[in-house]
């Protein structure tokens, strides 16, 4: 894993330059924490326009101040991260841990929070949380995040928080009206906490000057597939696609298409008109995309679209928590077909069939697992359209069929 | 007066009563679970109310709620 140097305009660059191993590193690094009060933590964040970096780009200082006041909130930092093609989370809180602790402290005292949980990994916790916790004499709970797809999810999150297996729930109320032992409760991913700790230090005109005003400051990527160089890369907000595959090295060999947003995310065709793109909310939305938790997974145009697609499908019909009748039953219905497809043994339309099947499963759930694989679903078929005809006509653009399983998509240890 | 009926797909495990009581506003999907007639949320008329309530009392699971305009 590598980091890029990002332009700030001065002082720190960014997150992953705020590295230090220990406190006293990290104090000497970046000073100590400003002693600002609620109400100007509050206005600072706001006037970053910081957004949450864990996928739903949701504003950060409404997020605190739907909790601040009721005077016994909870904040949770999120680093389970259970999203096969990112390892950003990882990556900060092994570089950052203090800066990750630091935002925290911030964002409970702007909330006016008593109690503050952090969920991450086990090994993480071993051996990086728990030391720089108990170095800093910290009050912060510490919760291990099992592996899993939806253990990031901000219910299975809060569960985790409550001593209770960490799967999604439907909550009766908003989690920010009742979560954690019944709390007010803001969960905020990990490194959007680093990033309160910066602003805080350094101002709003800082964190500014990097990025574009719909998407200031930088963000972390994690870029794989075909790049000379996956890793996780600090990259101004709004940077063109072109140049977020540029940071990873450039393509390894000729692109088709990269999906951005992780595996609930969508694939954008590679072209000149893409590569101009900005990664943002605004301009990836007219083509069915989004920067999520900025996973960026580049396609080699060698390989087959609808069999990288469907190998996706089926790990995430495995991930299910196995809770919702639509997605215990949807997602292996739409990892069949799409299986069908991809191997060019089609025995119904099985466009239709996942264009149905993706209908029932929207919206049914507890958590944002069906509708995430549903938007999957779609955005490959609308995108590999050639490659569809193709399969039918008994052809490829890939090998076909393929006996050994595709290897184009980042996987999970086994 | 419209309320909303939402489902607790954790506890839903398609037994069906709702199926029974509101025939206008779901259907079951293709493994026999609630589905909204129309796409989106499941909006209940005053007509369909008394059969919504029923719904919510009776169903095994508890996995109904009405929520109404408050």
């Amino acid at each position: 894993m590598t980091a890029a140097a990002v332009g700030h305009a001065e002082g720190v660059n960014g997150l992953l330059s705020a590295g230090a191993g220990n406190l006293a590193e990290h104090r000497a690094l970046l000073g100590p924490l400003p002693s600002l009060g609620p109400r100007v933590l509050l206005s600072m964040v706001g006037d970053s326009g910081l957004t949450g970096r864990g996928g739903g780009s949701f504003p950060t200082a409404r997020k605190l101040t739907l909790v601040a006041g009721s005077g016994r909130a909870v904040l949770v930092a999120n680093g389970a991260e259970g999203e096969p093609t990112s390892s950003k989370d990882r990556v900060l809180l092994l570089e950052a841990p203090h800066l990750v602790l630091d935002g925290l402290e911030l964002a409970a005292r702007a909330a006016g929070a008593r109690r503050c949980v952090l969920v991450a990994p086990a090994d993480l916790l071993d051996g990086v949380l728990a030391p720089a916790v108990a170095e800093r004499r910290a009050r912060v709970r510490l919760v291990a995040a099992p592996e899993g797809y939806v253990t990031g999810q901000e219910t299975a999150v809060v569960a985790a928080a409550d001593g209770r297996p960490a799967l999604p729930f439907q909550p009766v109320q908003p989690i920010w009206r009742h979560g954690v032992a019944g709390r007010p409760t803001a969960v905020l991913n990990v490194e959007t906490l680093a990033h309160i700790g910066l602003i805080a230090r350094f101002g709003v005109a800082w964190f500014r000057s990097c990025g574009v005003p719909d998407d200031p400051g930088t963000r972390l990527l994690t870029i794989s597939g075909a790049v000379r160089s996956q890793g996780v890369w600090e990259a101004p907000g709004g940077t063109p696609l072109g140049e977020v595959v540029q940071a990873a090295g450039g393509p390894s060999e000729p692109l088709q298409a990269l999906l951005i947003g992780g595996y609930h995310g969508g694939w954008v065709p590679w072209d000149d008109s893409t590569a101009r793109l900005p990664l943002t909310r605004a301009a990836l939305e007219p083509r069915g995309a989004a920067p999520g938790a900025g996973a960026v997974v580049a396609l080699a145009a060698s390989s087959c679209g609808l069999q990288a697609a469907a190998g996706v499908v089926a790990y995430l019909a495995g991930e299910s928590s196995g809770q919702c009748g639509p997605c215990v039953n949807g997602l292996p219905a739409l990892a069949r077909h799409l299986d069908a497809l991809a191997r060019g043994r089609e025995r119904v339309d099985a466009v239709a069939e996942l264009e149905r099947l993706a209908g029932m499963v929207d919206g049914r759930g507890a958590c944002r697992h069906p509708d995430g694989t549903a938007r999957f679903v779609r955005s490959t078929l609308r995108t590999f359209r050639q490659e569809v005809a193709l399969h039918r006509d008994g052809r490829c653009s890939g090998r076909l069929p393929s006996a050994r399983p595709d290897r184009s998509m980042p996987w999970p240890p086994s | 007066m419209a309320a909303e009926l939402t489902i607790d797909w954790t506890r839903c495990e398609a037994r069906g009563v709702c199926l029974d009581l509101l025939p206008g506003l779901l259907r079951p999907d293709d493994w026999g679970y609630p589905m909204a007639r129309e796409p989106g949320r499941i909006v209940v008329t005053a007509t369909d109310l008394p059969d919504a309530d029923v719904a919510v009392r009776e169903c095994p699971r508890m996995a109904l709620r009405l929520a109404r305009p408050s």
